[in-house]
This record gives structure tokens, C-alpha cells and sequence, in this order.
């Protein structure tokens, strides 16, 4: 492909034969409307359209959630477009789903569904411990997950439209998630007041695209949307992500793996639109029911799935 | 001039953010009370079910409403492709609306939207970008709206059969209208550079407020927040 201008895409013989482009503004604009929201997983129908009533501002669609995908280990791949169909179907709020990091074919079939969104995720089983998926030769957005500023600039250099904190999906403990927040946030801050000589050894020691680290800089923020993710599990803890800076939240097994997970549900938007107002979010989490139980992650069991990738 | 920007979802801190470039004081509303019109009741109501029929106040009192997107689905009188069960709405605007009209997200775009009325206002130049994200459209407007612009359906699209008027020709679903106190487009023009439609608005508003007795937009001055920092912009995508 080489003197037609198009950046050439997998290489010779690939099965796409034209560049497939959409502006970055219109990836990113979806995530903007997202902004305030709750992304919840859902794995039937069913629980979509009670996402849906209780507020969501999107749907996941997956086969099994993190905590399920801990509980039975194995090989967790992209799932079933069938299921993914009819989850599209039941409801009238963005749909996503997840591919396996590196998997590009996994995101060219989900593209291929017409949803809304990919998750690039750690959640899955990694399918490229080295490369993640060039996310600029789809017209699809993605989400990437970080733990740190230094991540999310690679996400977004390799074309990712919207960051999340990767924390620990399906322990429905909050710390990592914490963690990696106060992470990003705290190198922005850092780097907000930094020299600008001073940048280039910044960029180069937590191994970020310079151009990127300079633009978070004089933003003040990520240049995309931020959510925070990974053991979200009571409208508090949605509450805190807020406070801490994140635009969002997504909420995989803290919904439907709790005892009442309506009630739940609609908890968790209340308290993510009204986050900085504790009388509401002492009112959103009464009676709720029994949370998530969760994983303690002081046990050296528990497989920590955010360090898989870079 | 203070103007309310419904806050429960989505891009309101650019919305406040383009209002802050004009030099204008965006205040975010999550509840009624911030409307400052609708008396305080000890209600078990979840404070959204409280805050549509304030909002309803708010439009028959004819005040200034500006609606983009959600927005404009929440002002129409009449929803077409809704989740089963349907939405609550604001209502107002005697126009039918279709939910979603271009797709999903990949059939989200960017188009340069001819904008004769706006211009005419506010200068500039005779288009400006339009950016549809999951976007709406109005399929039918009735007598006293004042269409401000309309965008082409492809003649291959599946979405042909939903236009209610046959004309000859291209045919063209309307994306901006104007109905006395009210504004709507279907588009974002707080993710562009291009602040006309906020500066519409606000002259829209003050030719309001020169007719009425009250001011336009009283809003509560601080919403309790312990969140001291910044809400700070993401930047416009050219």
C-alpha cells in the first residue's frame, strides 16, 4: 500500500482493504455525552433493561462477569455475538463490549455488530502480551484501562477514545481502583506544576508519547474522558471515584451480584449525578440489600488482573 | 445573566465551559430547588421525579430552554423510537422527534451544516459543524416552529421509510428549531470552537427578558459541594 497515502493496515494481504477512519472528535464525543454516567455489565436482556430503567447511561455485554470469570478461571475470550445481538436489541442506550487485549479480529467482529464501544480489557485473557490493538484503524471507539498517567497516554497514543481505571474488576474492593487514580491524578498535578524543560525526562521516565504528556499538561486533565472501574460495589464507593476526579463510573459485579441489584442500580446513578452531596447519597444507600461480598486482596491468591499488561 | 445547565448527565461542563468563553456564569442543576421556582416539598420522590415537573414549570413560564441532544428529546411533544415503556418528558415543543435517528455509534459524524438563520444573527460563516453523536432528528415541526436546519438522509439509508412528508427530491430531516422561548438542535455545538449558537441563545434569552417583568434565570448561587476543584475542559477536537 505504499504511495497511496493510507496508512497500511496488518500489514500485506490483511482482510481490510480500505482505511477505515472516523474523526477523533466523534469518537471522543460519545464519551463526552457519557460523562456523569454509569456503565453497568450486563450479561442478558433482561438485566440490560433494568440497567436501562435504573439510569445507565450504557450497557456492557458480556457472557461473564469479573467476578464470575475469577470464580471459574479458565480462558475468558470476546463473547458470543449472539448474546452481544440481543443485548443491542433490548435496549436504546450505547452498548459495548469487551476484546481481548491485542485481539484485533476480536474488535473487527464487535465493529462488525455495529455497537457502540470496545473494551479493550485485562479482564479477558491477554492475547498479546506485547502489543495492544492500533485502535486508529477502527471507526469504532475504545476504552483502555490504566493504572497510571503513563499508561493512559499510551492508550490514547495508540488511539484509544476514553480511559478507565483498571483497579480489580470482580473483587468488589475498591482499593486498587483508589490506587490508580490517585496515580493519574497525582501525576497530573505534579506535572501541572512542573518546568516545562522538565517534561521531556517526565514523558521519558513514565514512558509516554511527549506530545501527550505536553497536552495533559496545559489541560490540566487527560485529553479524554476518564471513568473510573474495578470494584465499584456501593453508591459511596461510586461517590468517591467522582470526588477523586473521574468523569464516570462503570460498574461490572457490583450490581447484578448483589442482593437487590434494581434498588442497587439506581443507588449507584443517584449517587454518581449527585456525588458531591452527602445528604443524597445518605438517602441512596439505605436499605439497599446485601452488597457484593468481594475478594480480599491481602490474599496472595487472588490473581491480580490489572498487572497482565502495560 | 446567570444561565442553569441541567447537570445529571453528559457534556455540561462544556456547555459551561463555551458559556464561561462568552463571559457568561454557567451554574450546574441537579435539582429543583436550583430552579429556584418550585417550592421545597418534603417529597419521597427520587429528586429526579421531582425535577421534570419543575423543569415543565420552568418552559410554561416561558422561560429561556436551550435543549442539544437528550435535550431536545425531553422538549419534543412527541418521541418516536423510545425504550418500551417510553421516557418521561419535559415537553413543549410541537415536534415529533425520533430517538436515535442515524444509528449507533458508527454511524455517528461530523457534517458542515448550512445555517442561513444563524448566520444572519450572529455572522460567520454560512455553515458550521455539526456534530451528531447517536443523534436525534425532528421528523415533523408543526406550524409556529421556525426550522434552523435541516440535514440531507442519504437516498440508500434505511432510515427513508421514517420520514413522514414525501417531497421531491433529496430528502431532509430537520436538526435546529426555534419555538418562542424555546431552542433545539440535535447536534453539539459545545464541542466545537463555534460559540454562535451559545451567543444565539443568549440574545435569544434577553429579547425574553426585555418582555417579561422577572429576570430570566434565577438560580440558586453555590449547589453544596464539597468538591473544590476546578471541573476542568477537555480539549475541542478539530
Amino acid at each position: 500500500m505504499a504511495g497511496t497515502g493510507v496508512v497500511a493496515v496488518y500489514g500485506n494481504g490483511s482482510a481490510l482493504t480500505e482505511a477505515k477512519k472516523s474523526t477523533f472528535s466523534v469518537k471522543v464525543g460519545l464519551a463526552q455525552m457519557l460523562r456523569g454516567g454509569v456503565i453497568m455489565d450486563v450479561v442478558t436482556p433482561e438485566q440490560a433493561r433494568i440497567a436501562e430503567e435504573a439510569g445507565a447511561c450504557a450497557v456492557m455485554a458480556l457472557e461473564r462477569v469479573p467476578a464470575d470469570i475469577r470464580a471459574q478461571g479458565g480462558v475468558a475470550r470476546m463473547s458470543d455475538p449472539q448474546l452481544i445481538k440481543e443485548i443491542k436489541q433490548s435496549v436504546t442506550i450505547p452498548v459495548m463490549a469487551k476484546a481481548r487485549i491485542g485481539h484485533f479480529v476480536e474488535a473487527q467482529i464487535l465493529e462488525a455488530l455495529g455497537i457502540d464501544y470496545v473494551d479493550e480489557s485485562e479482564v479477558l485473557t491477554l492475547a498479546d502480551e506485547e502489543n495492544h490493538i492500533n485502535k486508529h484503524n477502527f471507526r469504532i471507539p475504545f476504552v483502555c484501562g490504566c493504572r497510571n498517567l503513563g499508561e493512559a497516554l499510551r492508550r490514547i497514543r495508540e488511539g484509544a477514545a476514553m480511559i478507565r481505571t483498571k483497579g480489580e474488576a470482580g473483587t468488589g474492593n475498591i482499593i486498587e481502583a483508589v490506587r490508580h487514580v490517585r496515580s493519574v491524578m497525582g501525576d497530573i498535578r505534579v506535572l501541572r506544576n512542573m518546568d516545562d524543560d522538565e517534561v521531556f525526562t517526565f514523558a521519558k521516565k513514565i514512558a509516554a508519547p511527549y506530545d501527550l504528556v505536553m497536552q495533559t499538561k496545559q489541560l490540566g486533565r487527560l485529553p479524554v474522558v476518564q471513568f473510573a472501574a474495578g470494584g465499584v460495589a456501593t453508591p459511596a464507593d461510586a461517590a468517591l471515584m467522582m470526588q477523586l476526579g473521574c468523569d464516570g463510573v462503570f460498574v461490572g459485579s457490583g450490581v447484578f451480584k448483589s442482593g437487590d441489584p434494581v434498588k442497587r442500580a439506581r443507588a449507584i446513578v443517584q449517587a454518581v449525578t449527585h456525588y458531591s452531596d452527602p445528604q443524597v447519597l445518605a438517602d441512596v444507600s439505605c436499605g439497599l440489600g446485601e452488597a457484593m461480598v468481594g475478594l480480599n486482596l491481602t490474599d496472595d491468591k487472588v490473581e491480580r488482573f490489572a498487572s497482565r499488561s502495560e | 445573566m446567570v444561565v442553569g445547565v441541567l447537570a445529571l448527565q453528559g457534556s455540561f461542563n462544556e456547555h459551561i465551559a463555551a458559556l464561561r468563553r462568552l463571559g457568561v456564569k454557567g451554574v450546574e442543576v441537579r435539582k429543583p430547588e436550583q430552579l429556584q421556582i418550585y417550592e421545597q416539598h418534603e417529597s419521597k420522590r427520587s429528586l429526579c421525579s421531582r425535577l421534570f415537573p419543575a423543569l415543565r414549570d420552568f418552559v410554561k413560564m416561558r422561560k429561556p430552554v436551550w435543549g442539544t441532544c437528550a435535550g431536545l428529546i425531553f422538549l419534543a411533544d412527541k418521541v418516536v423510537g423510545q425504550k418500551s415503556g417510553g421516557q418521561e418528558l419535559i415537553g413543549g415543543l410541537d415536534c415529533t422527534v425520533h430517538r436515535n435517528f442515524f444509528g449507533s455509534q458508527l454511524q455517528s459524524f461530523e457534517a458542515d451544516l448550512p445555517v442561513p438563520n444563524l448566520a444572519s444573527k450572529e455572522g460567520g460563516p454560512e455553515t458550521c459543524r455539526g456534530v451528531f453523536i447517536r443523534a436525534p432528528a425532528v421528523l415533523e415541526a408543526g406550524p409556529d416552529v421556525e426550522v434552523l436546519a435541516v440535514y440531507p438522509v442519504p437516498p440508500d439509508s434505511a432510515l427513508i421509510d421514517q420520514l413522514v412528508d414525501s417531497q421531491e427530491g433529496e430528502k431532509k430531516v430537520i436538526v435546529a428549531v426555534k419555538q418562542g422561548n424555546l431552542l433545539a438542535t440535535a447536534f453539539h455545538p459545545e464541542l466545537t470552537v463555534d460559540s454562535r449558537w451559545h451567543t444565539f441563545f443568549l440574545k435569544m434569552a434577553s429579547e425574553i427578558e426585555e418582555g417579561a417583568s422577572n429576570s430570566i434565570v434565577t438560580i440558586e448561587g453555590s449547589d453544596m459541594t464539597l468538591d473544590q476543584h476546578q471541573r476542568i475542559d477537555l480539549p475541542i477536537f478539530q
